[in-house]
Order: structure tokens, then sequence, then C-alpha cells
């Protein structure tokens, strides 16, 4: 398309104005955790690392970081055999209601986070209370389990379909049976496509709050209820911009690995 | 020898390996979680004792009887759904131009970095996002500071902060289904229109937005439902605000009330589905 000069420099300067947008509250928390004033008044006065310092002080945090990454592998865990398995039965067979199937995959991240988290909310009710039990952590690991099974889903079925099966019949011509085949040759092929998808399913489980917060039993806490929990509280301010800013970090790094593992897809499966 | 048998056995029935993989998904979801669907559905029917505090198990219209003649919950619902037709208007503005410029002006080689600028922010922590908008609007924030030379105060925390809010948020989700849109559409065709005399302006009207409407209505999609049912925004930004969602969210915590909260879901529930099915037809779903 003929564009003129005009337009061009339009477009880009809206562009840059959008990710601007997209930046600037980022980067106006991660300032923030260097401000040495307990009420942020903007701009900084001056800089310092004191509430860096801090962190580690008994403070809640520790322990939710903990509880976090507990129910991120658990769920991550459950994620990588349940979404593997719909994979493989969608890219490599035909049965009833495999449509509705790929469908209902996508629904718990599809559905909002706080339809999935009171349905699960009431069901476990339902079936803890007679047995006098309660929430506890595990039944966020089942929440989170739940639509964290649709990005190892996406990841694996892109893999496969791109692999096609000639290479595992192949092996089965050469007289490979079917788990030395699954060993020797489909796994390894696999293997990144389910590295990229745990990844996805960690951070995407690690950031949860809204089904976390139907599904967690009284003393659970996970470091995103913490943050909720304390960015109310006046006191408590500069610690939640430093973990902000550390998780603003820290959730690039695992994104940025995937992509690179993938390449199968360009938003990672969560699109 | 035993391995050897279970192998030959599978081998030979294809019905068995596909039963095998699909019994535990199928039952994780299939009747977990849409189990708990219709659980939630008909826990909408019963009612809470006011006195005890316990869940009533017999079916009575009492939550839809007080959503329908209530009148707030009337203005909450049409406060709601004008906060996710807003996002999604002002998601669209914003994503349009810069989906175009990355796939239709800039060079190739730059495409793929300003594409992983967009995509970055969409994986950086939900909460963190949304707390970083608390610290722009808060009184002394940053947008209170830029706004002073002007005179003019900033908006605080209310109905304007949670749009801006859940637009940001949501902003990734209308550009990827754009940039993907526009990348698709060759740009002969866009050629072939400026040879035949069209002005730009032409060209985008009458070619790329009918091309890029079913992208359109798909991240429509995300950002409609998304902020439809988001409460953690509201809370945040929102001030004294009330959406549909933490009305839901308030009824599971404090007021303890989950039967009237899933006949509250059933609200932004039922106005997704209605949206999903009013676009069916553009072909933006086909994509999924």
């Amino acid at each position: 398309m003929y564009l003129s000069r005009r337009a061009k420099i339009l477009l880009a300067s809206l562009t840059f104005g959008t990710l601007s947008f997209i930046y600037i509250p980022l980067f106006v928390v991660a300032l923030n955790s260097f401000n040495p004033s307990r009420s942020f008044s903007w701009p900084p006065q001056s800089l310092s690392t004191v509430w860096w310092g801090r962190l580690t002080e008994s403070n809640g945090v520790l322990p939710a970081i903990a509880s976090s990454i507990k129910v991120g592998l658990g769920a991550t865990a459950i994620a990588l055999i349940l979404g593997t398995c719909i994979a493989f039965a969608v890219s490599r067979y035909s049965f009833y209601g495999k449509n509705t199937l790929s469908l209902l995959v996508i629904f718990p991240i599809a559905l909002p986070g706080i339809i999935t988290g009171i349905a699960l909310n009431t069901t476990f009710h339902t079936f803890l209370d007679p047995l006098n039990k309660q929430l506890a952590l595990w039944t966020v690991v089942v929440g989170h389990a739940t639509f964290c099974i649709v990005v190892v889903y996406n990841n694996v079925l892109a893999r496969l379909r791109r692999l096609g099966q000639s290479l595992e019949e192949a092996s089965q011509d050469l007289g490979a049976n079917i788990f030395q085949t699954f060993r020797y040759i489909t796994f390894p092929l696999v293997r990144s496509a389910l590295v990229a998808g745990g990844l996805l399913a960690f951070a995407l489980s690690f950031d949860e709050i809204v089904v976390t917060t139907f599904t967690a039993g009284p003393g659970t806490e996970t470091l995103p209820q913490w943050i909720f929990n304390n960015l109310f509280r006046p006191n408590q301010a500069p610690i939640v911009n430093v973990v902000a800013t550390m998780l603003i970090v820290l959730f690039i790094f695992p994104v940025w690995l995937s992509q690179r593992i993938s390449q199968d897809g360009s938003a990672g499966g969560r699109l | 020898m035993r391995n050897n048998r279970i192998n030959t056995w599978l081998y030979r029935h294809k019905g068995a390996r596909a039963a095998l993989l699909l019994a535990l998904p199928v039952l994780w979801l299939a009747v977990a979680y849409l189990g708990s669907l219709a659980v939630m559905l008909i826990s909408s029917l019963w009612s809470v004792d006011s006195f005890t505090g316990n869940t009533v198990h017999s079916f009575s219209f009492t939550n839809f009887h007080t959503l329908l003649t209530q009148k707030v919950y009337g203005t909450i619902a049409i406060r709601s759904i004008t906060v996710a037709v807003a996002v999604t208007i002002i998601d669209g503005l914003l994503a349009i131009p810069i989906a175009l410029f990355i796939s239709k002006v800039l060079k190739p080689k730059f495409r793929s970095v300003v594409i992983a600028l967009v995509l970055v922010p969409l994986w950086a922590s939900y909460l963190v996002k949304t707390y970083a908008w608390r610290s722009m609007f808060s009184d002394g924030g940053v947008i209170s500071w830029a706004l002073k030379p002007f005179g003019i105060h900033g908006p605080g925390f209310g109905l304007t902060a949670t749009t801006i809010t859940l637009a940001y948020l949501w902003l990734p989700y209308m550009i990827l289904p754009i940039y993907a849109g526009l990348d698709r559409l060759p740009n002969t065709l866009l050629e072939a229109s400026s040879d035949l005399g069209a002005s730009a302006r032409t060209t985008f009207t009458s070619i790329i937005l009918p091309i890029i409407y079913p992208a359109i209505i798909a991240g429509s999609i995300f950002t409609f439902s998304l902020s439809l049912g988001d409460y953690i925004v509201v809370k945040i930004v929102g001030g004294t605000t009330q959406l549909v969602a933490n009305v839901i969210a308030d009824n599971v915590g404090t007021a303890g009330n989950l039967p009237f909260a899933a006949a509250m879901a059933l609200l932004p529930i039922a106005t997704i589905l209605g949206y999903l099915f009013v676009v069916r037809r553009s072909g933006a779903l086909e994509n999924f």
C-alpha cells in the first residue's frame, strides 16, 4: 500500500505512544522499589536499596513464595500428563466428541476465573463438607491444573502436527515396539515442547489469583494473594513494590526461554 | 515377555490406545470440571439459611427474584457491560494502528522485536500490572503529577481508572489477532488498490477493515469477556465502584452466600455466550 510519509510518521508515533503506555507503569513500579519514602510521592526524591534489603524479613513473603512454588509444580505436573494425553489423542486418533474435547480444554481459561473459581468452590464444599474436610493447598493445585492443561496441550499439539507420523512408522517398521518407539523417537522429539508448555503452565499458575482465592483453604497464601492482601496496607507498600519488581523481571525470563525453545506459536499457547 | 504381550495387544487395538490416553483427561475435564459448572448452575437455585448460615438444598427462584427486582443489580449489570464495551473499543482503537505499523510499515527484521515488545508484558504478572496502575492513579501518583502543570486533577480511583487499567491488561489480546490477520493480508492487494487510484483512507476502509474484521472480533471476545469477569482490578483501582464480578466475589467471601453468587455468575456467562452467538457468523471463532 502506498502510504504517505505523513501517514507513516503518524502510525509510527501511535505505535510509540502505545508501547509507552504498555511500559511506563512497569517502569514506575520498578523505580518506586528504589524510592526510600514510604508514601511514594512522585517523583522520587532519592534512590536507595533499603527496601530490597528488607525483603527476607519475616513478613510472609517467603512462605507465600514457597506455597506458590508447590502449587505451580503440582499443577504443572498434572497439566503435563493430561495435556500431553489429550494432544496425542487429538492428533493421532479420531474419536467421537473430538471437537467437543478440544473446545472443552480451552473452557477453563476462556471462562472468567471467577466462574471456574466458584464452580470448583461449590463442588469442593459439596463433597468435602460432609467429610468434615476443609479446602487446603491441594484444592488450589486441582484448580490451577484445570486451566494449565490448555497451554501444555497447545504446545504439544502444535509440535505433533508439525512432526507428522512418518518417523514413528519407520521406527515400528524397523521392529521397535510401541514403548521403544515412544522412548527413543517420539519423546525426544516432543521433549522441548513439553519443557516450553511446562514453563508456561508454571508461569500461569504462579501468577493466578482468582481461582486461587476461591479454592484455597484458610491459612493458605500464595504469592499473588500475599501481594493482594498487602497492597492496601500502607506499611507494607514498599515491600510490595520490591516483590512486584522482582516478579516483572522473573516472569520475562521463563517466557522468553519457552519462546526460544518451542518456536511453534507466537503467544506460547496463551491465545 | 509380559511387556511384549501388552505391546502386541495395544498395537492391534487402536481404540484401546485412544481410550487409555483419553480416560484421565476426560475424567478431569468432562466429569470433574463440567460437573462443577453443573453443580454451580444448580446451586443458584439453592439458598442460605439467614439464621444458621447453612446452605439449604431445596429449589427456589428466590435468588433470581432478588436479582431481577432489586434495581441496584440492574444498574451494576449495565455498568459492567458498559465498561467491557468501552475497554473493547479502546483496545481496538489502540491495536489497529500498532498492528498496521508492525505488519505493513516496519521492515521484516524489526517485526519480531516489536512483536516481542508487545508480547512480553502479556506474561508479566497480572497482579503486578494492576498494582502498577494503582501507583499511577494514586493521590500524588504519576498521573496527578503529570497533570498538575495543566491545572487538571487526575481521575483518582474509580470507574475511569478501572476502564483504563482493564484496557491496559487486555491490549495484547487485541493486538495479536489483528497483527496475525494483517500479516496474512498480501501486500499486492494493497498495491493493487493504490494502483487503481484509491487513497490510503479508501484502501483502509474498503480493503483492510473488511479483511481484518474477523480478527478484531476474535480480539474483542477476549477483551470483552475478560473485562466482564474481572474483580481484582476494580478492587485495586476502582475505589468503591461495584461491578458484577466483585458483587459475585463479595457474596462468596464476606457475605458467604454461594447460591446468590452462583445466580449472579449466570449474568456474565449468559452475556459472554450471547456475545459468542452473535459474533459466530463473522467467522472469528474458526481461528480458535
